[in-house]
């Protein structure tokens, strides 16, 4: 089989996998009690004006082809209209995405940005003392609950010192400084625990190929320790650490759920909850969903990672 | 007599701790969790019971001691849940390998996709947030992770010489996984039950924390985070005892996890 036609069949198997979920979410949703054209219309509206809204709405329709409009609609844009804002639910998760999309990356970039030194140091002289903080560090980071993080920066950086927001956001069009400094500590709560896990990773990767031969023989070659290390080690142990970027989204969107809350970002995970609260759940049905896509497509991209990263998978499979 | 590593001690003995207060709340704890008591609203720790009281006079000491019991308890059945589930369709897959296994690997594909506070969401618009929303959302999540490690583990079991052994003197796939195979992963699946519970209380905690967990007035480490919040700025004690107490919990338990792993298996202490 050629490497494309691989990919193309791994894309096709995601691909199936993202019908079944949608098709999932879309039966847990149909089954949830409550009408929406009756929670749009209020307990006091006439029988038959919630059944011409039912019509309109199409909620008279056969479930399967309810399901296929849906499906059609996420294809061309067209996802409905949230049941208590009355405005097009793309427009609103894309509204909600402008936040949580910059703030998920600047915790990730974070993240990465305090674990690979760090993992690397510890890894580099195992036993070492600066070993053992990496790790202290790593069990409290993955023990800590974000939000509760989130509370503490609120409660010593904001409310103790002043320095930064307590919360909320002012949209980017009041300048990027202001945006920026509302996302900061949002930001720093969602990464550490992040941190944590992929220093963790990222030392064990570094002392597993510290033990391969090219890197003994590159010491032997008379290359300094740290270029060994840098050069050598480094580059190859981080196969593990893209792979665990991979499997902590999840996480990282579980987490931006918790931390707007705390910080009140109008961002996706908001959005989600709030509509959860008012029973919108057409909006729930679809913020859902693009989670769901966002992982199973981030895993696509670590798939492809691998290949790049390491080029004994190209070659041999 | 083998050393006691240092992180089993730890987190055997914070865990001990954990469970230990978790069950005597049950029977006793210095006031009722669940009283008001309106002089003492919003009172230091010192001035009204050791760790102080909430926004309508609760004993955050006893609270912190009961809500350990909310939070284990949910953590601990969704991890048995979903563990014996994911367990199942694990072993399953390594005996059976083909169909099975390829359709196995698609639905933890699916399951993936939706971590706890997801599929709350979801279950919350069907069953409305409760105790048992939080058992199978964060449940479901346990299913793939144990799904993957009992099949890999028994996978490694299923080509020793001895299990070649058994299928030579006749004895079926569901008698050698109940027989050779599960016996030689427990430890490993131990280990994970241990990491695992940890990361439900975690789960727990931000369920209730966003309103999605157990009812009230039944004390939980997350809501008593989530009322903090809104006392931050006059009682900042509020904010520091839920959280140490998840913390801690999931520390210990991720320690025990990590030290049994060191203890049944030496050579992975070696590699990580």
């Amino acid at each position: 089989m050629t490497p494309a036609l691989k990919h193309m069949r791994r894309a096709a198997g995601y691909l199936a996998i993202l019908l079944v979920t949608s098709f999932l979410i879309f039966v847990l949703i149909e089954a949830a009690p409550g009408d929406p054209a009756e929670i749009m219309l209020g307990t006091s509206a006439q029988l038959d004006t919630v059944a011409a809204l039912r019509a309109e709405l199409g909620l008279d329709r056969p479930m399967l082809v309810r399901y296929a409009s849906w499906i059609g609609g996420v294809f061309t844009g067209d996802l409905g209209a949230s049941y208590t804002y009355g405005t097009p639910v793309g427009e609103l998760i894309a509204d909600r995405l402008a936040v949580t999309v910059p703030l998920t990356l600047f915790a990730t970039f974070l993240a990465i940005c305090i674990s690979l030194p760090l993992g690397v140091w510890a890894g580099a002289r195992p036993g070492a003392v600066t070993d053992g903080l990496a790790t202290i560090f790593a069990q409290f980071g993955i023990a800590v609950p974000n939000f509760w993080i989130g509370l503490l920066l609120i409660l010593f950086l904001s409310l103790g010192l002043g320095w930064f927001p307590a919360g909320g956001f002012p949209g980017w069009g009041e300048g990027l400084g202001k945006a920026v400094s509302a996302l900061i500590l949002p930001a720093i709560a969602l990464a550490i625990p992040q941190a944590a896990v992929l220093t963790r990773v990222t030392r064990a990767a570094v002392i597993e190929v510290a033990h391969e031969d090219f890197v003994r023989t590159a010491r032997a070659k008379g290359l300094g320790r740290n270029r060994a290390l840098w050069l050598h080690t480094v580059p190859n142990a981080l196969l593990p650490v893209v792979t665990m970027l991979g499997l902590q989204i999840p996480f990282l969107i579980s987490g931006a759920v918790l931390v707007e809350n705390v910080f009140t970002l109008p961002g996706i995970g908001t959005l989600a909850y709030q509509a959860l609260s008012q029973r919108d759940l057409i909006v729930v049905q679809n913020v859902v969903l693009m989670f769901a896509i966002i992982v199973i497509v981030v895993n696509l991209i670590v798939d492809g990672l691998y290949a790049i990263l390491d080029p004994r998978l190209r070659t041999h499979k | 007599m083998k050393r006691i590593p240092l992180n089993l001690w730890l987190g055997g003995l914070i865990s001990f701790l954990l469970v230990g207060s978790a069950i005597l709340s049950r029977f006793w704890t210095p006031e009722d969790p669940i009283k008001m008591n309106i002089l003492n609203r919003l009172k230091g720790p010192g001035d009204a019971g050791l760790l102080g009281a909430d926004q309508i006079g609760r004993d955050v000491f006893s609270m912190i001691m009961a809500g350990g019991w909310t939070s284990l308890g949910i953590a601990v059945t969704a991890t048995i849940v979903g563990g014996s589930i994911g367990t199942l369709i694990g072993v399953t897959a390594a005996a059976k390998s083909g169909a099975f296994e390829k359709v196995s690997g698609w639905v933890n594909s699916v399951l993936f996709a939706f971590p706890p506070i997801l599929s709350a969401i979801l279950l919350g618009a069907l069953l409305g947030p409760g105790g048992l929303t939080s058992i199978i959302a964060i449940g479901v999540f346990m299913i793939p992770v144990f799904t993957r490690i009992s099949r890999g583990a028994a996978m490694q079991i299923w080509s020793r010489d001895y299990i070649k052994a058994a299928k030579m003197s006749g004895k079926g796939q569901a008698l050698i996984t109940v027989e050779h195979i599960l016996p030689n992963i427990s430890a490993q699946l131990l280990v994970q039950f241990a990491i695992q519970t940890g990361l439900g209380i975690l789960a727990e905690a931000g369920l209730s924390f966003l309103g999605m967990g157990i009812a009230p007035p039944t004390p939980s480490w997350g809501r008593m985070l989530a009322d903090a919040q809104t006392y931050i700025g006059t009682a900042p004690h509020l904010v520091l005892a839920p959280g140490i107490a998840i913390a801690l919990a999931v520390l210990g338990l991720n320690l025990l996890g990590d030290g049994l792993r060191d203890l049944s298996d030496p050579r992975r202490k070696q590699a990580s």
